[in-house]
């Protein structure tokens, strides 16, 4: 156990719930404000975790979304069951989706998910195992560049 | 440019009546995408979108945008609504089509920095 922990809460995203897409994300970015963090970090922290939690949505059964605040840094770790990812480097693409019709009729699947993950996240890992689920795992520096 | 010229200009209608129309936008960004808002704004923008789903108030509150705009007199649910007032984001409502709106702003907003 790391003593220097601030803070660690999980929450649990249901698959294909869209009626409470975001909900994860919204309570880890009002959390991240109470705890008076940078906006900037806030704010690339709620944008990877909101498109964490959307594939969680899209593509997988259920997923929990893990979250350690410390001195140093904000890690969110999103773990779902699901189809997983065949061939991540593809996924990495941009503009690479595998979205039906519905998901990107409200506006999302555009293939610009783990890519923005990437983008905004200080560090950003990715582990899939086809036909169990995906794990990501993202850190964002509290003394990191701006948004 | 604050909200109520953005009103004027458009011809719109605000949807979230307690909101401070002195609230000042300097960038602006369109599209009904909100994949491409997440990834290509920065805080503080206007968003002008045809996507009038409860994902567009998700999406704002968790960029940091400052106001949503729909065009072609698009309007969310009240239940949309609702949440967006509770969450302090200011929609607002215009007749116009996405390219009117934008040419309208546009004329008077510096453009947008890619």
């Amino acid at each position: 156990m790391n003593e220097d922990l601030c803070y660690r809460q999980e929450y649990a995203v249901r698959g294909g719930d869209f009626s409470r897409a975001g909900e994860v994300s919204r309570r880890i970015k009002n959390l991240l404000k109470e705890l008076g963090l940078d906006a900037a970090i806030i704010r690339r922290a709620a944008i990877a975790c909101f498109e964490a939690e959307m594939n969680v949505i899209m593509y997988a059964s259920e997923g929990t979304v893990h979250l350690a605040v410390t001195p140093a840094d904000v890690r969110i770790v999103v773990d779902d069951r699901g189809p997983g990812i065949p061939d991540i480097d593809l996924a990495m693409t941009e503009g690479y989706s595998t979205a039906t019709k519905e998901m990107r009729e409200l506006g999302f699947g555009a293939g610009m998910g783990l890519p923005n993950i990437n983008r905004n996240a200080d560090v950003f890992r990715i582990g899939s195992d086809p036909g169990r689920g995906t794990r990501l795992e993202m850190t964002f520096a509290r003394d990191g560049r701006p948004s | 440019m604050n909200l109520r010229d953005v009103l004027d200009r458009l011809g719109g209608e605000l949807l979230t009546p307690e909101s401070d129309l002195d609230l000042e936008v300097t960038r602006f960004f369109a599209s009904d995408l909100m994949s491409d808002v997440l990834a290509f704004t920065g805080p503080g923008e206007l968003l002008i979108t045809g996507l009038a789903n409860g994902h567009v108030v998700s999406t704002a509150a968790v960029a940091d945008i400052a106001a949503v705009v729909f065009i072609q007199g698009k309007k969310p649910s009240l239940q949309v609504v609702a949440e967006a007032r509770e969450s302090g984001l200011p929609l607002l409502s215009t007749p116009l089509p996405m390219f009117e709106a934008c040419a309208r702003i546009g004329s008077v907003a510096r453009a947008r920095e890619p």
